[in-house]
């Protein structure tokens, strides 16, 4: 009977001030202070991720349509290796920084303490559910802090499961998971809570950083852009055509936050690489690739309609050069390229988000950088070029929150670079250790002993105190004795 | 509005240009900072006396030294800041390379605030320059005397085409904060953060607030009378000293144990004494309140006829002087504003407890500091204190010094504030940390691409775990 009451309740804002609260008090007792508490919940995750694999798999295929590899190798493996990565690390990560003090505070020793923020929440997306809901957790468990995970409504399988899981393998005084749309993240938002991680549109991103600025909450938020690949003359087209056909098709069917959205190159690499590009999707999806098993779905029905009015713009609909077929029953679109569609389309300005790729042509490679650079600032930006000097130029013109030359996603992969946007791809960065600092605070501590007190630090003031004191904020030894016996270094 | 437009227009035009990013743009300005502060010292202790009455001494420590420090620092470790950071990459993916590259922002706001307001403008300014941005300064209009000479002076020194001060009021910041700048670096009260960070979150710019709170010392039974006399005058100056208690870090209240306070309350007054003589006013060695507002502020503090039942010392004011005395309050009401906003001030309240531990409790129940002090020599309480206490940071027997350690990041949590600054941390704050990573064409990792089957599944498993033996067997065919 109870338990039926507690699934009737609305989660509303007084349901999400009294969970706050609850979660506020677990945290205050300290427990999840404890190494050990961190290590057995991380444990927790790898256990679940691989006794309920097949579960994992199953809701993802029924949220997005995404083949078990997919599922087995970008999701859960990624999240497995997240976990072991900070369960080997997290003694090291959680061991106070000594560093080095200065002349003005000497004797004295100083560190930095890595210490949680307190309750804090992650607001998930629908594209990689069950990644993109626990690797962040995983970042908030290490740094030893309490948290509620609020899923996207969008993949409402996975949704459901994660509530499922977290109740069934988590320390549930601390880790909570809320399921909901619209009214249920309000509800949330409302709450002040320590840090907010949130990964999804720019859109949401404003609305959540506003609501956090009332209770001034750091946020973290990782949006995404038009992440566009540059491919130059000098390129291995072959390879590069595979990487990119891997990088947006392969990856949950261009549903992803760093997929390739565009291409820039030449016109004439443009044909070459149409041609480079459809051999390698034969090669992986087959004649029919309409009907194949190995790419994800869209996600939802206003997804494909959205993405259906982005081919058929006026201007658009006739630069399609592979693909375009759409199967509206069962969500599905054809890997599409266009070819030299216009700078003013809707296609070039909004994220895409699917399995569509424009091709824009340019005079030189080099003016590229200046297309780039007239739009907002993406998550990620790719070359694929065997020239030196194009490569320093990329480097230093572009800016995005990562740059990755000649392959595409997999330095996302890299535990030892930090992945976040700029501007309107983000704010704030996760992975490896990355994802402890963004959960922790470096609360910086100076010891100090009752010897070593410089009456040039008290008044009254007198002049002699004031060269002593610039000798001394000067770093400068030599004037301290000066000034300590009165001479004049000049 | 237009002028502004313009004027913001000219200076991303100029960052566009990439006039900013060399080293010896950033070098430069830089050394102009420096010799600016070294040539203007007269007038800058000038500003403060007429701003803030501040002494020179105190100028020096807390404003022109803070900033000559910072600039030299920078200057001798900017080529180390920018170089790309090396990252490992796995065997994996050889052959490849992983770094992170600092890279500026682009159009930064800093809002500068009255109590130190030379040092906290040109402090966070240093950082901008050195990671290469194009930058707003909006000084405190409630220190007026300083904030035109930064608008009259940096441009004679600076590069005026990539920096820039503008002046005004509550009407300007909000004006100003109507445009998009890729980051804003805000010192000052909670309240005004929260609008800064919600103008912000318009255009999704990074902000660091830096804040203040209700910073505590807390005074433990020290056996050595000496230590005694150490902890509390440095108390003194860590109340009075900086800014007459007008400072973000300053101490705001004592805890000490109930059958100390009559000994602390000696010492504090001995101290006071000899620092600022029988009357500290004629003194010249403590500030003054900044303006009619904040002295009305404190005057009304006081009012609350419990808290002034509680004065122990000192608590005379002068309002045509808009000074007020070192005052010290013993168990002021719990309940009452002065412990419950931020003092900002010269009042000193002490409360006591029976037995120090209790202060952890004390703090937690309180939003979260700047800084806390603790004057201890038992280790067993530094842990204690470190391990439940949470704060921008913690400084054991010692006021304030904490601020002068370029490699300890300043800044506070929660309600005292977002991000950090200081020596490098000023740099970081400044610039985006962009990942930058190449690979090779060749070797191919075949099973990354479609269509995806068994061995491929296998495969990318083991790949995931480094497990390189077990890659060399699958492609083998051999099982372990």
């Amino acid at each position: 009977m109870v338990s039926v009451e507690k699934e009737m309740k609305v989660f509303d804002l007084e349901a999400a001030s009294s969970m706050v609260k609850e979660l506020r008090d677990e945290f205050l007792s300290g427990k999840t202070r404890s190494y050990e508490w961190r290590v057995t919940q991380l444990k927790n995750i790898i256990k679940m991720s691989e006794d309920r694999e097949q579960d994992i798999v199953k809701a993802l295929h029924s949220d997005l349509g995404k083949p078990e590899f997919e599922s087995s190798i970008y999701e859960i493996s990624m999240l497995k290796n997240a976990c072991t990565l900070a369960i080997k690390k997290l003694k090291q990560w959680m061991k106070p920084e000594k560093v080095k003090t200065s002349l003005t505070s000497f004797p004295s020793s100083a560190e930095i303490v890595s210490e949680p923020l307190g309750v804090v929440l992650v607001i998930s997306p629908w594209n990689y559910p069950f990644l993109l809901s626990i690797e962040p957790v995983v970042g908030a468990i290490a740094a030893g802090n309490a948290v509620v995970l609020k899923p996207s409504e969008i993949a409402p399988a996975t949704s459901s499961l994660l509530a499922k899981l977290v109740g069934e393998y988590l320390d549930n005084s601390l880790i909570r998971v809320v399921e909901g749309a619209v009214a249920e993240t309000s509800a949330l938002l409302e709450q002040k809570w320590d840090k907010i991680f949130y990964t999804g549109n720019s859109r949401i991103g404003r609305i959540v950083m506003a609501a956090a600025a009332k209770h001034l909450t750091p946020v973290l938020l990782e949006l995404g852009g038009k992440c566009p690949a540059v491919v130059d003359s000098s390129t291995n087209l072959k390879v590069a055509a595979r990487r990119i056909v891997a990088g947006k098709w392969g990856c949950n069917n261009g549903q992803t936050c760093v997929a390739v959205d565009y291409i820039l190159t030449t016109k004439d690499v443009a044909l070459k690489l149409v041609d480079a590009l459809k051999h390698e999707l034969e090669g992986f999806y087959g004649k029919n690739q309409l009907e194949s098993k190995d790419r994800s779905r869209i996600v939802n029905s206003n997804h494909f309609a959205r993405l259906t009015k982005l081919l058929d713009e006026d201007k658009v609909s006739g630069k399609i050069v592979h693909g375009g077929e759409r199967d509206k029953a069962n969500l599905k679109i054809a890997p599409t390229i266009l070819l030299d569609v216009p700078r003013d389309s809707l296609i070039m300005n909004e994220e895409i988000f699917g399995p569509l790729l424009p091709i824009f042509t340019v005079e030189k490679v080099e003016n590229s950088f200046d297309v780039i650079n007239s739009g907002t600032k993406p998550l990620a930006a790719y070359l694929f070029s065997d020239n030196k000097k194009l490569k320093e130029q990329f480097v230093m013109a572009v800016s995005a929150g990562g740059l990755l030359i000649n392959d595409t996603i997999i330095h996302l992969t890299v535990d030892a670079l930090p992945f976040g946007g700029v501007q309107e791809s983000g704010m704030g960065a996760y992975h490896g250790k990355f994802s402890f600092d963004a959960f922790s605070h470096k609360k910086a501590v100076l010891y100090r002993s009752f010897a070593g007190d410089a009456p040039v630090r008290y008044p009254p003031y007198t002049n002699g105190k004031l060269k002593f004191m610039k000798a001394l904020m000067s770093g400068s030894i030599l004037g301290v004795i000066c000034a300590l016996f009165g001479w004049s270094k000049n | 509005m237009e002028e502004l437009e313009n004027s913001l227009g000219k200076l991303r035009q100029c960052f566009r240009s990439g006039r900013t990013r060399s080293v010896a743009w950033r070098k430069n300005q830089l050394r102009a900072v420096l010799k600016l502060i070294h040539d203007k010292e007269d007038a800058i202790f000038e500003a403060l006396q007429q701003d803030l009455g501040k002494h020179p001494v105190e100028s020096y420590r807390d404003e022109i030294g803070v900033v000559k420090k910072s600039a030299n620092y920078a200057l001798s470790n900017i080529k180390k800041w920018m170089a790309p950071k090396k990252q490992p990459v796995p065997l994996l993916f050889f052959p490849s390379k992983g770094e992170v590259l600092p890279e500026p922002y682009g159009v930064v706001l800093i809002f500068g605030s009255w109590n130190f307001p030379i040092s906290v403008a040109l402090d966070p300014l240093i950082g901008a320059i050195s990671a290469g941005n194009a930058v707003v300064i909006k000084p405190s209009e409630q220190a007026p005397a300083c904030s035109s000479f930064l608008a009259n002076i940096l441009p004679l020194y600076l590069d005026d085409s990539a920096i820039k001060v503008i002046l005004g009021g509550a009407n300007e910041s909000e004006q100003l904060l109507q445009h998009k700048w890729d980051k804003i670096f805000f010192t000052g009260s909670p309240r005004v953060a929260s609008q800064v960070m919600t103008a912000a979150a318009k255009y999704l710019t990074p902000v660091t607030l830096e804040l203040g709170g209700k910073c505590p010392a807390i005074l433990d039974s020290l056996s050595s009378p000496s230590d005694m006399k150490v902890a509390v005058k440095r108390i003194v100056g860590g109340k009075w000293g900086a800014c007459n208690g007008q400072a973000c870090i300053g101490i705001d209240y004592v805890l000490v144990e109930d059958k100390f306070k009559s000994t602390l309350i000696e010492i504090l007054q001995k101290y006071i004494k000899k620092f600022y003589g029988e009357n500290p006013r004629k003194s010249g060695s403590i500030s003054r309140i900044i303006n009619k507002n904040h002295f009305e502020r404190l005057q009304n503090l006081l009012k609350d006829p419990f808290v002034a039942d509680s004065i122990v010392h000192g608590g005379s004011l002068d309002e045509e002087a808009l000074y007020i005395e070192p005052t010290i309050l013993l168990n002021p009401p719990l309940n009452a504003d002065i412990m419950n906003e931020e003092i900002f001030g010269p009042l000193l309240p002490i409360i006591t407890v029976d037995n120090i531990r209790e202060s952890v409790d004390f703090i937690n129940s309180r939003p979260k500091p700047l800084a806390i002090y603790a004057f201890t020599k038992d280790e067993t309480f530094k842990r204690q204190i470190l391990a439940e206490t949470s704060s921008g940071s913690v400084t054991f027997n010692d006021v304030l010094v904490q601020f002068l350690c370029d490699a300890l990041p300043f800044g506070g949590v929660g309600q005292s504030g977002i991000g950090r600054y200081h020596g490098k941390y000023t740099f970081d704050t400044f610039s985006h940390e962009k990942t930058v990573m190449q690979r090779a064409f060749f070797p191919e990792m075949e099973p990354r691409y479609p269509p995806w089957n068994d061995f491929k599944l296998k495969f990318l498993r083991l790949a995931y775990e480094f497990d390189y033996l077990g890659i060399l067997l699958l492609m083998l065919n051999l099982k372990r």
